[in-house]
């Protein structure tokens, strides 16, 4: 992957959406109707299943299996399924909640500090032994995350680490594509000659990188953070693993439970389906809020790492 | 102690100078890695040399484990399976992704930033609750799609059944990850210098040619970027199929794929050292595949 790499210039990677785009093609002001109707159809096809999502949250167990799946049933029970869903169990949909937060938030923070940390240091620093280094972290990417998970939950177990919120929240600190990222990104963010002056003037190290340097890395730094924020989120098959104690479970392994319960079983745990639409949706609501809001931060940090790979 | 070497690079000047602070900033991460990812990573070459036995404990067999898994009929459906989802699925997201992202980029479209979002938002949900939804949605009983056949008078397929399992679960990677594909090759095109377009509209290049000659070239180191994460995505498949398991389990089997297979090796049948071959082999074809790709790619552009 480093074979392909190209150094370009970090005024490029700047150049932010919106007006420019207009701007630098004057001749493609005019808008296709065509294009924008294929597209739409598109929309539907991604938005369709969330739309369906968000209409069955509203519906009785009943109106469920009765009425038509993609449009409203006949009563209005988003709010009594609300409540159901948090109550069912003594309230344990709460608690996977903020399971999640707290993997999810500890390990994305974590991941990205890491990460921002060691790709500045590639990227700013020769020292003994970066090559070599660099190198095996980058051949690593390729390993999947799953072929580590069962190692690493035998590792675990012997020394006493499994079914504990550590059994998630470490290997999720170690992003191999976060310091890659951060590497490219920190390569064309900080100039040198800002980092010359500042050493003139005396400055540590650590101080240059926390007073002058990480400002100018904070994109990057988002962009690893949502990316690894969503894939402990979405985590599935480590925490299947690593918790038998649904007081630890995530979302997603809390919710593949009740579906399983719902699915298995008979009719007595039917009620259970609304439960985990209500639930699903629900658990959808904030990374999708996490998107939109730092959405200015992600796609300017993407755009420097999805070019010079 | 920092000061200090600070000062001295006030005299030496170089940027290559201060290195050793560079372990600072890059010994937490390592420290990290070697004991959450490499050591886990030979550990499971460790007890991949092992076999555990009713009599006599657990027992050095060297490469014995490989040798049983590279015959082993289950495992070598499942690789044969994740291929053939490889093969088919892969290419369809991506051309979904680069159609999507030169329609953004060609500032053709109404409603550009609506539709980014959009496309986008599905890699922000859970595979669980995109396979849950999905799975309803496919589902014989009450599913949309069939209730659909039922009022127009056709049957729907049973796209739970054997015929179409693949089919469904590539649909649902597919909507997983088409809008994630496309955000990384929409970001790579805000790159390409505009001069490039001004020229090429100069010498009378409409928006066809210039993607074909301009963008789609510009674009191949990240699409090349995306085939490889399609490389790990697909051959460590596991959520979806796991998760479909439970409405088709005479479809989907313990070993559909190398992941389900080396979950079930691990976690039912307690074969722990075998398991661990399996998915440390299951490691090197991804990287094997992926090296490959890169290989096939590095010679193309040579040429």
């Amino acid at each position: 992957m480093t074979a392909t790499m190209t150094g370009r210039p970090p005024s490029r990677r700047a150049r932010a959406d919106g007006p420019v785009a207009t701007r630098r093609r004057p001749h493609d002001r005019r808008r296709s109707n065509v294009l924008t109707l294929g597209m739409m159809a598109l929309l539907a096809y991604f938005l369709s299943p969330l739309f369906w999502l968000a209409v069955a949250s509203t519906k009785t167990t009943e109106d469920l299996f009765s009425t038509f799946g993609l449009w409203f049933g006949d009563d209005f029970a988003l709010f009594s399924n609300v409540r159901a869903t948090f109550a069912h169990n003594g309230g344990e949909y709460a608690r996977w909640m903020a399971n999640t937060f707290l993997y999810a938030g500890v390990s994305s923070v974590g991941a990205a500090s890491l990460a921002t940390f060691a790709g500045y240091g590639f990227a700013r620093y020769t020292f003994r032994g970066r090559g070599p280094m660099l190198g095996l972290i980058l051949g690593t990417i390729m390993v999947p995350t799953t072929a580590l998970a069962i190692p690493t939950y035998l590792l675990f177990s012997k020394v006493g680490l499994v079914n504990t919120p550590w059994a998630i929240i470490l290997p999720s600190l170690v992003s191999p594509f976060g310091v890659f990222l951060m590497w490219v990104y920190a390569r064309d963010a900080v100039s040198d000659s800002v980092l010359e002056a500042a050493r003139i003037d005396g400055a540590g190290e650590l101080a240059i990188f926390f007073r002058v340097t990480l400002r100018s890395l904070v994109p990057g730094f988002v962009t690893v953070l949502l990316f690894t924020l969503v894939a402990t989120w979405n985590n599935y098959f480590l925490p299947l693993i690593m918790l038998n104690d649904p007081a630890y479970y995530p979302i997603t392994v809390g919710l593949s439970s009740w579906s399983a319960q719902a699915v298995g079983g008979n009719g007595s745990n039917a009620e259970l389906l609304a439960f985990v639409v209500t639930g699903s949706l629900l658990s959808v609501i904030p990374l999708i809020a996490a998107f939109v809001l730092l959405q200015r931060y992600w796609q300017s940090g993407l755009s420097a790492g999805a070019v010079k790979e | 102690m920092i000061t200090r070497t600070a000062a001295s690079s006030r005299l030496g000047g170089r940027r290559s100078h201060p290195g050793n602070h560079a372990y600072i900033f890059v010994a937490p991460f390592l420290a990290c890695f070697v004991v959450l990812f490499l050591l886990p990573l030979g550990y499971a070459g460790y007890l991949s040399l092992f076999k555990d036995q009713l009599v006599g404990g657990t027992v050095f067999v060297g490469l014995d484990n490989y040798l049983r898994a590279v015959q082993d009929p289950q495992l070598l459906d499942g690789l044969r399976r994740v291929l053939l989802f490889f093969l088919i699925q892969v290419p369809l997201m991506l051309l979904v992704a680069l159609g999507l992202a030169l329609a953004l980029d060609s500032g053709l479209l109404r409603l550009p930033k609506l539709i980014r979002l959009s496309a986008f938002i599905p890699y922000a949900v859970p595979s669980v609750v995109a396979t849950l939804m999905w799975g309803y949605l496919y589902g014989p009983d009450f599913g949309p799609l069939t209730q659909l056949g039922d009022r127009l008078g056709f049957t729907a397929p049973d796209l739970l059944g054997d015929a179409w399992m693949l089919a469904s679960l590539g649909n649902i990677v597919t909507w997983e990850f088409a809008g994630y594909n496309m955000i990384i090759l929409y970001a790579a095109l805000r790159t390409v210098p505009s001069e490039r377009y001004e020229a090429a509209a100069v010498d009378g290049a409409g928006p066809w040619r210039i993607a074909w000659h301009i963008k789609i070239p510009a674009l191949r180191p990240a699409l090349l970027l995306c085939l490889i994460f399609s490389v790990i995505g697909s051959f460590q498949l596991f959520a979806e199929p796991n998760l479909i398991q439970r409405l088709a389990p005479t479809v989907i089997n313990s070993s559909y794929t190398p992941n389900v297979y080396a979950h079930s090796l691990a976690f039912v049948s307690q074969q722990v050292n075998y398991a661990a071959a399996v998915s440390f082999l299951l490691g090197f074809v991804i990287l094997a595949v992926s090296y490959a790709v890169l290989f096939v790619s590095s010679r193309n552009r040579r040429r």
